[in-house]
């Protein structure tokens, strides 16, 4: 998809900020984005899946029932640098909406790159959770976004 | 003083006809008098509906958030397997084959419809496309969308997929589907507004029930609608977040 895929595969440790890792397969090819779609999700506050669409059934990879439960970081891409999540954190947290472009990781170690929008869920003043949904980036601004991450990373 | 129920203006033009039937069919349910406005415009509708006009609305997406959230109206339904998707689509002889073939300073076609609006926008941010450099007319009708590009004034426009689907045969076969969204869970509701909370229960019942006797269906395929499911409280804060994602 992207003309730089070169399929090279590695193996490499994803750190997460909980403290705990793991040591995953990461290949170097695109799946393109579904055309028209949304890829939808939810979370609890911490961040753990709590509803997920059939588009992101479809691209994580993942089987609705592995996804539910589990920490959202099973999408992180070790080329997406830290604090994209810590901006998307605290933004959020202070319950407000996030932007931004995300490089993700699917279950076979594939990548697709999406335009995120991420909010919370305020119910009777409280915030629940967060609702993220996902688009169909530009090439110009996925080549913007991996020009920047490198450099942050 | 009798209730006062408005609809979203994007439903075919033949089924008006079907909105006075159904309101009459309201009235001997709730036992009250109902005025029925029906607007062409999406911008005077709102306006009213904010104004405190409205205690039954049928409203689009978009609009539902700002009754639920801003008004205190109460989503109780939803219609039957009748997701509100969009269309882009061009001349079936141009050379556009996919959104990322439209180029900056192209002439867009839409309606006024909000929510037809915002999501092509978002198909079109794909291709670096938004309203800075991008042309948009804004036309009555969905026809007349359709019009636009037959003749070659437009290099794409925007559709309604219900009312796309509605063109004539001869119509569609001159215009090529650039792409259709296919998001699923953002759709119409009926909601009632504060003063007639007491009965919200009560008219979610009926409209669920109206599909189950013969009169009510005829009412609902004068609508061109199939039937109503019941919206939760949850489903419907779900479908509006999503909403407040795709707005900047
Ligand atoms: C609603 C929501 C959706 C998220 N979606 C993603 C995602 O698609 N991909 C991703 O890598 N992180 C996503 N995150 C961020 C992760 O929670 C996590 O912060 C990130 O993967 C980095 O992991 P770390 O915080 O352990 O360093 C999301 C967070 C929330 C609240």
């Amino acid at each position: 998809m992207s003309e730089h895929d070169t399929n090279d595969v590695r193996d490499v440790v994803i750190k997460y900020n909980d403290g705990t890792s793991r040591t995953t397969t990461v290949v170097d090819r695109e799946v393109p984005y579904p055309e028209g779609k949304l890829i939808v999700s939810r979370t609890d506050t911490k961040g753990n899946i709590t509803h997920a669409n059939q588009a992101f059934v479809e691209m994580s990879g993942y089987m609705h029932e592995e996804l539910i439960g589990q920490n959202h970081y099973i999408l992180r891409h070790p080329d997406m640098p830290a604090v994209a999540f810590s901006g998307l954190w605290e933004t959020i947290q202070s319950g407000k909406k996030w932007h931004g472009y995300v490089k993700n990781l699917r279950k076979d170690g594939a990548y697709y790159w999406v335009k995120a929008t991420v909010i919370p869920n305020i119910r009777k003043g409280v915030v629940v959770g967060y609702t993220s949904v996902r688009r169909k980036p530009s090439r110009s601004k996925i080549s913007e976004s991996e020009a920047l991450y490198k450099t942050l990373l | 003083m009798p209730l006062n129920l408005t609809v979203s203006p994007d439903f075919a033009p033949s089924h008006i006809s079907g909105w006075f039937i159904f309101n009459t069919w309201m009235q001997r349910q709730l036992g009250e008098g109902i005025h029925l406005e029906l607007y062409d415009s999406f911008d005077a509708q709102r306006e009213d509906i904010k104004a405190g006009k409205y205690d039954l609305v049928y409203a689009n997406p978009f609009d539902a958030s700002m009754l639920v959230r801003d008004l205190g109206f109460k989503a109780l339904v939803r219609p039957l397997a009748k997701a509100d998707e969009t269309i882009i689509a061009t001349n079936a002889d141009s050379s556009i084959r996919s959104v990322e073939d439209l180029d900056p300073g192209c002439q867009l076609y839409t309606t006024d419809d909000p929510d037809v609006n915002r999501i092509a926008m978002i198909m079109l941010e794909a291709a670096d496309l938004d309203e800075s450099n991008t042309q948009s007319h804004t036309v009555d009708s969905y026809v007349i969308v359709a019009r636009n590009i037959l003749k070659g004034s437009a290099d794409a426009g925007f559709f309604l997929k219900d009312a796309y689907d509605e063109l004539s045969d001869l119509i569609r076969s001159q215009m090529r589907v650039l792409i259709t969204s296919e998001i699923s869970v953002v759709h119409h509701t009926f909601l009632v507004g504060p003063k007639l909370q007491e009965r919200a229960e009560e008219i979610q019942k009926f409209l669920i029930a109206m599909s189950n006797d013969a009169k009510g269906k005829s009412v609902l395929d004068s609508m061109g609608l199939q039937g109503f499911e019941e919206m939760t409280e949850e489903e419907t804060e779900f479908m509006i977040d999503l909403i407040d994602t795709l707005i900047d």
